[in-house]
Parts: structure tokens; C-alpha cells; sequence
């Protein structure tokens, strides 16, 4: 399905008592290239989701699917047995149920999931993803080098937001395709962006989770009404996070920064020739950067200017 | 609400769809969107996408599919690809290993022998791992200079290691310390143990060397008599549609190529004591998937069946088993009927004092931590 002109319904247009039962029965929405079927049979999140999930567009049920989704909570026994999750997709958990205060990490991290394990129609690099005047900016890092807190803050400075996780192309053509999610800041960033941005809307904080407190970030509506856009890529950033470390943007060669790339991708290898070829033109036609920062203000500032002065 | 009346609708709907679109792949596009999605999905469980990918773009008309439904497609095309290259790579890397000393006859099998012969049932086939025959004398040669080389034997108990040496046709999996995929060292088709005595023997006798290649591809037949042995004799069947679409495609590849070819798979079946699992598999190929089989085979079919009511009981579960259950909707019964099969398929695999002896084993290991 690729009909998904701005006049298209949206979730925030349903009641959210309206939008509670579609997710008890089943709602299908459009994530980027991707037509989510979503089914929650869990009350305590459906809040969140709400204001979360408010500005994607609905898909109808006689829709072709990428993925068909589904949490269920399954009561505790009081003293006995703590409420759990359990997340499948088509019908099969890919892991462990997990406890229910969990639940719209789980949801969000199985979504995640999902998608890495099955879209090999595209190239995935594992990066962060921001447009800024029709050029793309890849800022591709393994976990932990703070590309989602980057990603965040660039996205709340007027940057479109493509994706905090997934560098997504088409073998084959130049572009680059949005992916527009929740962004999961973990841990210290959650006050970092609540202190960047009065605009950050952020769903509940989820403590004790396998990657310590987690709370998400509603993507900007702009990066989801316009989530068919694609963009090419003009600059290659690889970001790390360093304490009390001045902001530096530093000129990398190019045959490192095709190492770092293909080395940081989930499915690079999967796709042999093809993701090779990708991951080559990608390299040929934009410039690579290393970039270290501790300061989210003054690298979302530095980045800005430079990208200002690059275009 | 789920019923059991919807239960069994959402059965015969899985099953209508896979039906139609393994048979006649081009009229994917025809269908509606929920029953496209559903196909797509059920095709993805059943690991049939990359094989209905290739369908479809070698009749040219993938281009009336919605954007999603091709992009699943061309995912498992991607998927069965890049297994078909990671065992290609390890049967590169075996080759090598085994380019000195002894020139022992290695034979592979299954999807390393459709890849290399190009069998149409090859492109968008999701390989599991890299099935290799050797002479029994030779078995331990192999794994010598395959440990030598870098590969390691799976880490088992004793009571595992020395199950599958002792009583099995296979050593452990062997897989290389730098590598995933797992290499099945065979002198046999089937276990020592079975109800069944295929020769291994024979099997090599009647094998080939490829051209420039330092393996050997069994006989057409023993091609296809592996398959439906493996369906129908050493599994539980549960999601194996794939592998009846293999039997399908093969005999329509090789009978389609010379009519005799029927006759040698008849007179070969009794050769090597497979008459049953042949029965099954003609059987429910063409019940299932149309296959087609000339009449004056039929007669001799006919009398590797066995007792009707065994024939009844298998044409009730074994199509429950073989198709994926309704991602929404699963049966029970279809979860009985393939836990029967399962039964069964340990039933054929040994004689029943071993049988037990295992289970007991199997059993004591899970509840007790013995063993």
C-alpha cells in the first residue's frame, strides 16, 4: 500500500476509547515503508500509545501487511506471580514473556524486532537518520554511542526525523527512506531531552528494563506526515558520546568509513552483492565524518551550522 | 470469536491459498489483499516466500503485487539467496579441506545437490545446513581431517554423542570454529535402527562426479527417493509443505525430461527398500500439489500401500501436519494429528526396546537433571 496522501485518517482523529477497542481487535498502521497490524490486549498502555502513535496514518483491515504484531498480558497471581507480556508475531513469541510494567517497551522493541529480522527487500544499517534541506545524515553507531539522544535532539532543532535505528534503502536507488518511531531514550538522556526541548512528548519512564530506564519520545508529526520522502545521503557521521569532551567533527577517510558502515548494518552481509554495491555508491557520493560530543546543545548546534554551510 | 467452526474455516482457507499459489504462482496477483496478506503469511511459515518469489519473477508478473507484497517476496529471495551462498562457501571451504590426502567420495545431498545441478526447485529454497554422504568406512577419515581443518564436533553428552555415532546414519553436526553453518556427515540415509534398510552402498555406487568439482551428486532417483524419504518416513511432517513442493518439482523436472524415468523410480524404490515412504509421497503429491504419474505405474504403486485404515488414518493427519496453521486461528487437532506424526516418525526410526531405552532417557534427563 503506498496510498497514504496527508488526507489520510489518523490515529489521533479516533476517540481514544475508539482507538483502545481497534487495538484490542487489530489497527493497521503505516510505519515508513512498512504496513504494521498491531493487536494489544494489555489496558495499561493504550494510553501511551495514544499520544505516541498519534499522527500515523490508519491503514484498513483489507490491507497487505509487512507484519502482523501482538502483545497480551496474562494476569498475575497475587504473592504468587507477577502479570507478564508476551509478544508475538503471526502467532509466535520470539522470546521470554516479560514483566507487564514493561509492556510498551516490549511493544516497541518487538516492533523493532520485527522489522530487522524480516526486511531484507532493504539494506538496514543500524543508524540514526535526520534530513536537513533535502540531504540526508546518516549517524550510523553501534548501541550505547548516543545516536538515539542525537537523533532526538536534532529531530527537536528542526531537523525531519528518518529514523533513530534503521538506515533504510532500496538496493539500487540513492535514497534513503524514513522510518519514523517512538525514539527510546534510555537512562540519563530521558532529563537530557526533557531539559533540551520543552516540545519533547514523552511517554511514561519504564524502570528495570534490559537496558535500564526507558521512556519514548513521539516523533515529531512533520517526519510521519511526510514519512514518504526520501532523501540521499550527503554526509556520513559517525557520533560518540564522550564526557566532558569539547563537540568535533573530524574528516574521515572514506575506505574507514565503509568498514564502519558495513560493520554497523543488520543485514550488509545477507544481501552480498547487492547491500555492497549500496553501501559503495552511498560511500561515493557523501562525506565522511567522525564526531565526538558530550554536550547535546552544542552538538545539535555544531551539526546545524555545518550542515547550514553544506547545502 | 473463535470456534471451532471458524477454527476449521481458517484451516481450509490456509490451505486453499497455499494450494493455488504453489500451484499456479502467477495468479498471486489475482487474489484479494486479505487473502494475499494471509498467503504471504502462511507461505512465510511454511518457508515456501523465496520460492514464490522466483515463481513469480521468472513468469514476469510480480509487478501487479501491491509494494509490501513484493517487498516480503524479495526478502526471502534475499534470505534463501544468502543461505544458498553461506553453504555454497562451506562447501567450498570442505572441498579444500579435503583436496589432500585420501581421495574419498564425498556426495551431497539434498539442497547442496539441487544447487548444483541448478534443479528448478533450487532459487528461493531456504537451505538448513550442508548434508554430506561418504562411505561408512570413510566416515572417520572425514571427520579426522575436517577437526584437523578447524571444524568442531557439536558439543553433546555422552549418552548423545554416543546415540548418534552408535545407533544413527550421521555423526554429531560439525560446524567450523569461524562458521555457522552446520555440516551432516551421513554413510546412510537413514538410521541403523530403522524399520527400513536402505543400502548407503548402493547409494554411492550409483553417484556421480561433477565436472570440475570435487563432489559427486547421487542418481536422479536417489535424488528424489531421499526427499520423500525424509518427508515421509524420518519426520514429523509439522510446516513441511516445502518438502512435498520439492518431491513435486523434481519429479516433474526429471519425468518431465524422459518418461522412463518413472519406471527406474519404481524399480530403484524396491531396490533400496523405500517402496513405502515412495508410496506416501506419490501419494500425497498428487492429492496435494496435482502431481502426475503415468497409469502403468499406478498397479505397482499400488501394492507398496499399506493396511487401508493405516492409508485413512495418514489422509486424515497428514495434510493437517503439512500445511501452517492459521497464524490467528491454530487447531488442535492439527497440534494432535502432528504430535501423532511425531510418534510415528521415532516409531519408524527405531525398534521399540531402543525406543524406550531413549525416551526413558530423554525423559529422566528433562525431569531430573540425570543423565
Amino acid at each position: 500500500m503506498t496510498a497514504n496522501s496527508t488526507g489520510a485518517a489518523r490515529v489521533g482523529d479516533l476517540s481514544e476509547q475508539h482507538f483502545g477497542q481497534r487495538l484490542h481487535d487489530g489497527i493497521g498502521v503505516q510505519i515508513g515503508p512498512f504496513a504494521a497490524r498491531i493487536v494489544v490486549r494489555s489496558e495499561r498502555i493504550v494510553e501511551s500509545l495514544y499520544r505516541l502513535y498519534r499522527d500515523y496514518a490508519l491503514l484498513p483491515d483489507d490491507t497487505v501487511f509487512s507484519f502482523h504484531v501482538r502483545l497480551d498480558e496474562r494476569r498475575g497471581v497475587p504473592g504468587l506471580r507477577a502479570p507478564r507480556v508476551r509478544f508475538s508475531v503471526d502467532g509466535r513469541a520470539p522470546h521470554e514473556d516479560m514483566p507487564a510494567e514493561q509492556a510498551l517497551a516490549v511493544l516497541e522493541w518487538g516492533i523493532n524486532l520485527v522489522i530487522a529480522l524480516r526486511s531484507h527487500a532493504f539494506l538496514m544499517l543500524h543508524s540514526a537518520i535526520a534530513e536537513f534541506r533535502g540531504h540526508a545524515m546518516l549517524l550510523p553507531a553501534a548501541p550505547g554511542a548516543g545516536k538515539t539522544t542525537l537523533c532526538a535532539g536534532l529531530s527537536l532543532s528542526g531537523w525531519r526525523l528518518f529514523s533513530d535505528e534503521f538506515g533504510l534503502m532500496r538496493p539500487g536507488t540513492p535514497d534513503m527512506l524514513p522510518v519514523p518511531r517512538p525514539l527510546a531514550l534510555k537512562n540519563e538522556s530521558i532529563s537530557v531531552i526533557r531539559g533540551f526541548s520543552a516540545n519533547a512528548n514523552l511517554g511514561p519512564e519504564i524502570p528495570g528494563t534490559r537496558k535500564g530506564t526507558v521512556a519514548h519520545l513521539r516523533p515529531p508529526g512533520d517526519s510521519i506526515l511526510r514519512s514518504e520522502d526520501a532523501a540521499p545521503v550527503r554526509w556520513l557521521v559517525f557520533p560518540e558520546w564522550r564526557p566532558d569532551t569539547p563537540c568535533a567533527l573530524i574528516e574521515l577517510p572514506k575506505q574507514e568509513g565503509f568498514m564502519h558502515l558495513a560493520t554497523n548494518a543488520f543485514n550488509y552481509e545477507l544481501l552480498g552483492e547487492s547491500g555492497y554495491n549500496a553501501v559503495a555508491t552511498l560511500i561515493g557520493t557523501a562525506s565522511c565524518h567522525r564526531f565526538v560530543y558530550s554536550d547535546l546543545n552544542e552538538a545539535v548546534a555544531l551539526l546545524t551550522d555545518f550542515a547550514n554551510d553544506d547545502t | 470469536m473463535t470456534t471451532p467452526e471458524s477454527v476449521g474455516r481458517a484451516a481450509h482457507e490456509v490451505r486453499k491459498l497455499l494450494n493455488l499459489v504453489v500451484r499456479q504462482p502467477e495468479r498471486l496477483p489475482e487474489l484479494s489483499l486479505p487473502d494475499l496478506d494471509l498467503t504471504l503469511r502462511a507461505a512465510r511459515r511454511a518457508r515456501l516466500l523465496g520460492h514464490l518469489g522466483y515463481r513469480l519473477r521468472d513468469q514476469g508478473s510480480t509487478n501487479q503485487l501491491p509494494q509490501v507484497a513484493l517487498d516480503q517476496l524479495h526478502g526471502g529471495m534475499a534470505m534463501a539467496d544468502a543461505r544458498a551462498r553461506l553453504a555454497s562457501w562451506e562447501l567450498d571451504r570442505i572441498a579444500w579441506a579435503m583436496s589432500s590426502g585420501r581421495q574419498v567420495p564425498l556426495v551431497v545431498m539434498k539442497g547442496c545437490a539441487y544447487l548444483f545441478l541448478r534443479l528448478p526447485n533450487a532459487p528461493g529454497r531456504l537451505f538448513a545446513d550442508v548434508d554430506l554422504m561418504v562411505a561408512e568406512n570413510d566416515l572417520h577419515y572425514v571427520e579426522e581431517v575436517l577437526e584437523d581443518m578447524g571444524w568442531e564436533s557439536a558439543e553433546l553428552t555422552p549418552y548423545d554423542d554416543n546415540y548418534y555415532r552408535r545407533w544413527t546414519h550421521e555423526l554429531p553436526p560439525l560446524t567450523h570454529v569461524e562458521r555457522e553453518v552446520e555440516i551432516d556427515l551421513h554413510h546412510n540415509i537413514l538410521p541403523r535402527t530403522a524399520r527400513l534398510k536402505p543400502s548407503g552402498e548402493r547409494i554411492l555406487a550409483q553417484s556421480h562426479r561433477l565436472p570440475d568439482s570435487r563432489y559427486a551428486v547421487p542418481c536422479d532417483e536417489d535424488i528424489v527417493l531421499h526427499a520423500m524419504v525424509h518427508l515421509m518416513f524420518d519426520s514429523d511432517l509439522a510446516d513441511k509443505l516445502r518438502d512435498l513442493v520439492d518431491i513435486a518439482d523434481l519429479l516433474d523436472h526429471f519425468a518431465g525430461a524422459d518418461a522412463a524415468f518413472w519406471d527406474r523410480l519404481v524399480l530403484r524404490a524396491s531396490e533400496l527398500d523405500l517402496r513405502r515412504p515412495a508410496y506416501y509421497s506419490l501419494r500425497y503429491a498428487s492429492r496435494l500439489l496435482d502431481t502426475d504419474y503415468p497409469e502403468r505405474i499406478a498397479g505397482e504403486i499400488r501394492r507398496w500401500a499399506p493396511p487401508w485404515i493405516v492409508v485413512r488414518i495418514m489422509d486424515r493427519l497428514v495434510p493437517r501436519a503439512l500445511y501452517p496453521q492459521h497464524p490467528d486461528l491454530p487447531s488442535r487437532a492439527t497440534e494432535l494429528a502432528r504430535l501423532l506424526l511425531y510418534v510415528r516418525s521415532h516409531w519408524l526410526r527405531m525398534p521399540p526396546w531402543l525406543l524406550a531405552y531413549h525416551l526413558s532417557v530423554k525423559f529422566l534427563r528433562k525431569n531430573l537433571r540425570l543423565a
